[in-house]
């Protein structure tokens, strides 16, 4: 129903009005004297040492490849707990099965070292 | 108002899949080919979505197998490509060069 | 409670249960097994293959006994068809699978990267190959599809250090994403023209429509059988779709790609069967012009190319790309009569018994190149094959044999493969393409002789003896004896054909197309 929807549009409304007017009272209300020092990216109060463009650790990458494989498989999870009661505990014993075997892969992950930093 | 009906999801789909089917073709860095191919599995899921609002759930639990696959997709090329980029230091496509012919 | 899934749904599935836990028990087992100890993930493995192949065993047993014509045993609310065709497949991943496994230990020893992930990435790609053969729904064909596919990405790359499996890994995986994105959209648009993902309801609903529409395909069902059709050749590997095999097929670990060759291939057969002729029968007056021209490209794109090709792999990749042409000239016979015709069942046999030959000889053909494999000598070059007859008398035999057979000598296994496919040609009155396909034969002969002349004729480069492990001999034994024995007594494979075809049945398999 597209009134349903009503709420949402007013609320992406007020968003579109509320950004530029804010952004707007802070620029007329700040003092504004740019200097070179504050011009320059803030890394923990150290001057950069490197451009931002530099590469990453390939550990992130890791990190970032089991986050991925992991939070997958929420949209399993999803599903079914809407229409957990309807499965009853067949449901239940089939998603322990399927989270048995995410967790064989999460034991061989641990065991072989991908969790650590090293 | 024109309301927005089964065809402009399948439109923009198509857009979808075009648009990785030519970043896949034309793009040199790896990752990017990567994305172009979610791309393409994205407008999968779009139609399929779109579709289901015409003929019942089939379709959405259909794209919640692609998306699984996306990522499984997407974590398995990464981990090859950090193998690769291990030996070889590169992630662009025209210098995966050893094998050709 | 109520009752989702019944006996029948388990007995179904247990060689895919069966196989998934077999391979999480290896990756468990792995972890605690040192060094010296990984062959007994290598028997595990081995294990839950043969048990797999009984659970197959049973099935049939049971289904034998029940009554009814070809029409197999639906199972998990018609997603899972059952049936002889479904069955012959899965013997077949299982032999490929068991011969790879007894050719990859002592490989993989030699190359310091035996890790029990090999073993268990193998499995659950058969695990995949299953769901692709059996899917009767095409949300399980395309997770079948993924699973065999990804575990074979991971596989091609198993030798993390060796920059030419890094290189191949990254390419599979690049244009087989691609691809399974393409397939992917073309199921979508037929889901959404049929409104249904049951492959005999899309058919039901494509007949209709043609029907409607005076036998004219609509424009976005020739859309999606287009970017279906895309998908599906690219995961046979034919011309112009081709260009990932060579590259993978040398960069891969060669046990790998013995594996490849066979049962990979024989799965994206499998699927490409379910659907093309399953599923999308209605339509193969559409599909039949681009099935002709892709499997005359393939045959001359890949003759030609082998033909100068100087590393063993690389060449039997083009071999193999050779092979999917022919075996696409049965499609083209199987989809161009109606499927009272003699030819649709020639044709179709000559595709299933294409593979079971295949699989035995290219098997065969490339385990003893991997035993060329030593400390210091990679063993995939022409050069390296040189003299063997004279370090290894036997082997260099047993090479002949599936050289010969591969090239198609009348008596051996090779032969049959092609006998029918031919026959089905004739039968459809395709005399042209017919004609072609045995003169890119002599093309065949030519490459497999330079091999032969190689081991046979010339010095070896290097004296000492080939050392043969005994899982090598073992599988080296089978291949070569199946070889010939096919070629000798074809008579009972292609009772087994028929029956897989139903053909000894009141109904045969063409019974699902009504």
């Amino acid at each position: 129903m597209p009134q349903n929807y009503v709420p949402i549009f007013i609320f992406i409304a007020i968003i579109g009005v509320l950004i530029p007017v804010t952004l707007l009272a802070a620029k007329l209300v700040r003092p504004d004297n740019p200097h070179k020092e504050k011009l320059m990216p803030y890394e923990c109060g150290i001057d950069p040492v490197d451009s931002a463009r530099g590469r990453y650790t390939v550990r992130f990458y890791i990190v970032a490849i089991l986050f991925v494989v992991f939070d997958v498989e929420t949209i399993f999870l999803f599903p079914w707990a809407v229409k957990f009661k309807a499965f009853g505990l067949f449901g239940l014993f089939e998603m322990l099965i399927f989270l048995g075997i995410l967790i064989v892969g999460y034991i061989w992950i641990w065991k072989k070292g991908a969790l650590e930093w090293v | 108002m024109v309301p927005i009906t089964t065809l402009h999801y399948l439109v923009v789909a198509a857009a979808l899949f075009v648009l990785g089917v030519i970043g896949v073709l034309t793009r040199r860095n790896v990752v990017v080919v990567l994305m172009s191919i979610e791309l393409i599995l994205n407008a999968v899921n779009l139609n399929l979505v779109a579709f289901s609002r015409v003929w019942g759930l089939h379709g959405q639990i259909f794209s919640i197998f692609v998306i699984t696959d996306a990522a499984a997709e997407a974590a398995v090329g990464l981990g090859i490509l950090i193998a690769f980029f291990r030996n070889k230091e590169t992630v662009n496509v025209d210098e995966v060069d050893l094998l050709k012919w | 409670m109520a009752q989702y899934f019944t006996g029948t749904d388990y007995l179904l599935s247990l060689p895919v249960v069966l196989l998934t836990l077999f391979a999480l028990g290896i990756l468990l087992i792995d972890l605690m097994l040192p060094k010296q100890l990984k062959w007994v993930n290598a028997v595990t493995a081995f294990a839950g293959v043969l048990f797999a192949t009984a659970g197959v065993w049973r099935i049939q047993a049971v289904y034998a006994k029940g009554a009814g014509g070809y029409l197999g045993r639906f199972a998990f609310m018609q997603s899972m068809l059952v049936d002889r065709f479904a069955i012959y497949f899965f013997y077949l991943f299982l032999a490929g699978t068991a011969l790879a496994i007894l050719i990859s230990v002592r490989y993989l020893e030699i190359e310091n990267e035996h890790h029990g992930e090999f073993y268990a990435l193998m499995l659950l790609s058969v695990v995949g190959m299953m769901c692709m053969a059996a899917g009767y729904d095409i949300v399980l064909i395309f997770i079948g599809l993924e699973l065999m596919a990804i575990s074979t990405y991971v596989l091609v790359g198993f030798l993390r250090r060796d920059r030419r499996s890094n290189e191949a890994a990254l390419k599979y995986l690049l244009l087989g994403a691609f691809s399974s994105g393409i397939f992917a959209y073309g199921l979508s648009l037929f889901y959404g023209l049929t409104g249904s993902t049951n492959l005999r309801a899309i058919g039901n609903a494509l007949q209709h429509q043609m029907m409607v529409r005076n036998g004219h395909a609509d424009p976005v069902a020739v859309l999606a059988l287009i970017t279906t059709a895309t998908g599906l050749l690219f995961k046979i590997a034919a011309v112009p779709f081709h260009q990932w095999a060579p590259d993978a097929y040398e960069g891969a670990p060669t046990s790998i790609t013995g594996f490849m060759s066979v049962a990979v291939k024989a799965a994206a057969w499998a699927m490409l069967l379910r659907i093309l002729v399953f599923g999308l029968y209605p339509l193969r007056s559409v599909y039949l012009p681009l099935i002709i021209f892709v499997s005359i490209a393939t045959m001359t794109g890949a003759n030609l190319a082998a033909l100068t090709q100087n590393n063993l792999k690389r060449l039997l990749a083009y071999s193999s790309i050779a092979h999917v042409g022919y075996m696409l000239l049965g499609l083209v016979a199987l989809a161009s009569v109606d499927y009272t015709q003699p030819a649709f069942y020639d044709g179709f046999k000559g595709i299933l018994l294409y593979l079971m030959v295949y699989t035995f000889m290219n098997l065969g053909a490339f385990a003893v190149i991997t035993s060329l494999r030593n400390r210091e000598v990679i063993g995939d070059e022409i050069d390296d094959i040189a003299g063997l007859y004279f370090r290894a008398p036997t082997e260099a035999i047993m090479m002949l044999i599936f050289l010969l057979s591969l090239a198609g000598i009348p008596p051996l296994a090779g032969f049959y493969g092609k006998y029918f496919i031919f026959l089905s040609l004739i039968e459809s009155k395709h005399y042209v393409l017919a004609s072609l396909a045995v003169l890119y034969a002599v093309f065949g002969l030519y490459y497999y002789m330079r091999i032969a002349n190689s081991m046979l004729m010339r010095e070896p480069l290097e004296k000492e003896l080939l050392p043969l492990s005994w899982g090598m001999r073992a599988a080296l034994g089978v291949t070569a004896v199946a070889t010939v024995f096919i070629g000798i007594f074809p008579n009972w494979f292609i009772e087994a054909v028929n029956w897989s075809l139903g053909l000894t049945q009141a109904t045969p398999i063409a019974g699902l197309m009504k």
